[in-house]
């Protein structure tokens, strides 16, 4: 048998059908849906008079609307993020699937607490009516992102009409250098490559550097693949996998857990598998970065400079132009010189207990600068809980930080926590676009460490710098 | 879903790289629970100002092009998230094939889901469409998927790739859920096995 990938056992693993064109018929194990994606599916199988083939399958949780203060249980205010929010709930009840409504402690963003409950494991297929579904990547699951129609097709069917994509491998060896986290590889990568490096391949991200990132960490890579342009990206589950999954209320118990243990451990790319498409990295290269521009590609380490448009050649000459516009930001300026109004800590790619352990290790015996408006955002209840546990929910506050609610929040401005126009955000989460975080807002994506350092001097800043 | 034989009509030019789903459709416009409806709010922060007034300068606000039924951009277009709301808005605007060089997978995979034909062509191709495009209302094209072919007003043509199911599909307006529950007794198989040795899953 000729030596597969990590991706090519999973995906064999789960073909239910193969046309003669090399069209698949995938079985999805596990199915996550949220407020925004779902609602015209739900009402798709309603109308053809359809039923969820395996709704245990499915777990449902509202995240993107929900307003992140603590009145929110009272009530939704913005009438059509409530609509939206009580028609998962109406829907969650009819079709007969698990949700974790807004006042349990369980609800957070739908890819934090698939790991978080167990829900997510390796080997599995899972898909989420969201691009950012292959942050579940890091477990080894082939996860990805899908339109409103094939969410219909999972709950009808459980299965999904797939055609194969390409194996890629983005090996990244050795150590990272003091002040570099995972957020900086996974920036860097896309960096490289481009938003659309990954297009039509899977991405198996391996070497040193990742197997020695938490699981945490390994999640805030495989989140971004879909930046990279990528369908989902994958990490090889390991020792640090299965310690993670043990004893979470979805993960198997007893027998089935030595049964499952087992089947894990061989979910791993063969020795000479072949990848169609290879980067390598040198960990010790990598540098905290930031974005400048408008798309996760526009990166550049810290102590760089703003580029110019003439930089650039082709069709990114024009986006160039026009990101220096919308960001208000002039060539040559130097990057640790521009100054922020907003720190945004959270989102699914950084709203870990780690990211804010992170955060509150940078903070000791510091302040959130005078006039800056900052706010941490813990990915889930249960993250929101376990910080007040540890004592750093309170640490933060003293330092300056608002502490809110599980939810989405300023990732995407669909609830009320918004950029004004022309307001500048250092911001942990994945996306820089025009507009995502508040009409004309402007946004500067980066680590957890590097947003709290901006915190303290009120400019982006180089966190190494600060120790 | 509705079918896609050929295509007559005006080509609206977009030339930009990495147009995303944000500009496509903003989250704003995501909190609806139907799926028609959105495209007047298609590209809504180019096309219209903070009062919701129009933008002249935009491509669709040009009375050249506000009946376009193509759509005519750079590389790597739909980029972003997942919402299936980008392909609604294009199609309830009235477009119902997108050329570019390249496209984000899941916004390409929804195109089909919604009677709308994305044609990736090498940049050279986009080029030259892109140039009859902006001669304005003249610029009528026609795509006929059966023979893959798209014609210039002055009767050039470039042929183009697409996937034999999905070709399919848009040509008899097949719908994708009935064609798999077609095959319940293999779903059926597959969960009998996997239930065996992945008792867990
Ligand atoms: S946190 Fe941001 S990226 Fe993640 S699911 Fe929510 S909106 Fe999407």
């Amino acid at each position: 048998m000729s030596p597969k990938t990590l991706y090519d056992k999973i995906w064999d693993e789960h073909v239910v059908h193969e046309a003669e064109d090399g069209t698949c018929l995938l079985y999805i194990d596990r199915h996550l849906v949220h407020e925004v994606t779902s609602p015209q599916a739900f009402e798709g199988l309603r109308m053809a008079g359809r039923t969820p083939r395996a709704p245990e399958k499915t777990i449902a949780v509202p995240d993107h609307n929900v307003p992140t203060d603590p009145t929110r249980v009272d009530g939704i205010k913005d009438e059509q993020s409530r609509i939206q929010v009580e028609a998962l709930r109406a829907n969650a009840k009819e079709f007969g699937i698990e949700m974790y409504d807004v006042d349990d402690n369980r609800q957070g963003i739908v890819h934090i607490i698939g790991p978080e409950q167990g829900w997510t494991q390796p080997g599995m297929t899972i898909v989420c009516g969201d691009s950012h579904t292959a942050t579940h990547g890091a477990f080894g699951a082939l996860a990805h992102g899908i339109g409103t129609s094939e969410v219909e097709h999972v709950l009808a069917t459980q299965t999904l009409i797939q055609q194969k994509s390409k194996n890629m491998l983005v090996k990244v060896e050795g150590t990272l250098p003091p002040g570099v986290t995972a957020k900086d590889i996974t920036l860097t990568i896309i960096g490289r490559t481009g938003t659309a490096g990954g297009t039509g391949h899977v991405i198996e991200y391996a070497g040193s550097a990742i197997r020695e990132l938490s699981m945490e960490g390994r999640m805030t890579v495989c989140n971004m693949a879909i930046e990279g342009g990528a369908r989902a990206g994958l990490i090889a589950p390991d020792e640090k996998t299965f310690e993670y999954v043990k004893g979470r209320p979805h993960a198997p118990k007893g027998a089935q857990w030595e049964m499952a243990v087992e089947y894990w451990k061989s979910m791993r790319s063969d020795e000479g598998a072949h990848y169609d498409k290879v980067v390598e990295i040198d960990a010790s290269e990598i540098t905290p970065v930031v974005t400048w521009g408008t798309s996760p590609e526009d990166v550049l380490p810290i102590d760089g400079s703003v580029p110019s448009p003439e930089d650039f050649q082709g069709g990114k000459v024009d986006a160039a132009r026009r990101a220096l516009e919308y960001m208000g930001l002039e060539p040559g300026t130097r990057l640790s010189d521009i100054e922020i109004d907003t720190v945004f800590i959270g989102s699914c790619t950084n709203g870990r207990i780690e990211d804010l352990r992170e955060v509150a290790r940078i903070m000791e015996g510091k302040k959130v600068k005078d006039g800056l408006r900052a706010m941490i955002v813990p990915g889930s209840g249960m993250v929101r809980l376990q910080a007040e546990e540890e004592g750093i929910a309170q640490k933060l506050q003293d330092a300056g930080f608002e502490w809110r609610m599980a939810g989405c929040s300023m990732c995407l401005g669909m609830n009320p926590d918004q950029l004004a126009p022309g307001e500048r955000c250092a911001s942990t989460s994945n996306r820089n676009f025009e507009g995502r975080q508040g009409y004309k807002g402007r946004t500067h994506l980066m680590s957890p460490a590097m947003a709290a350092a901006a915190a303290i001097t009120g400019r982006l800043t180089d966190v190494r710098d600060l120790a | 879903m509705e079918k896609f034989e050929t295509l007559t009509g005006i080509a609206a030019p977009l030339p930009l790289v990495n147009v995303d789903t944000d500009m496509i459709i903003p989250k704003q416009f995501l909190k609806t629970i139907k799926r028609s409806g959105l495209g007047v709010n298609l590209f809504d922060e180019m096309r219209y100002d903070r009062e919701g007034n129009e933008n002249p300068d935009f491509v669709l606000n040009q009375p050249a092009y506000r009946d376009a039924d193509i759509l005519i951009s750079g590389e790597n277009f739909g980029c972003g998230s997942s919402r299936e709301h980008a392909p609604w808005a294009i199609k309830d605007f009235g477009i119902r094939c997108v050329i570019a060089p390249s496209f984000a997978d899941i916004f390409f995979n929804n195109c089909f889901k919604n009677g709308i034909l994305p044609i990736a062509l090498p940049q050279e191709q986009v080029d030259l469409l892109m140039k009859e495009a902006e001669k304005g209302q003249n610029a009528r094209m026609t795509v006929d998927l059966e023979n893959q072919t798209i014609t210039t007003p002055d009767g050039t043509q470039v042929t183009f790739d697409v996937d034999p199911f999905r070709k399919r599909c848009l040509m008899e307006g097949l719908d994708d859920i009935g064609l798999t529950l077609e095959k319940g007794a293999a779903i059926d198989t597959f969960e009998s096995g996997a239930q065996a040795t992945r008792p867990w899953m």
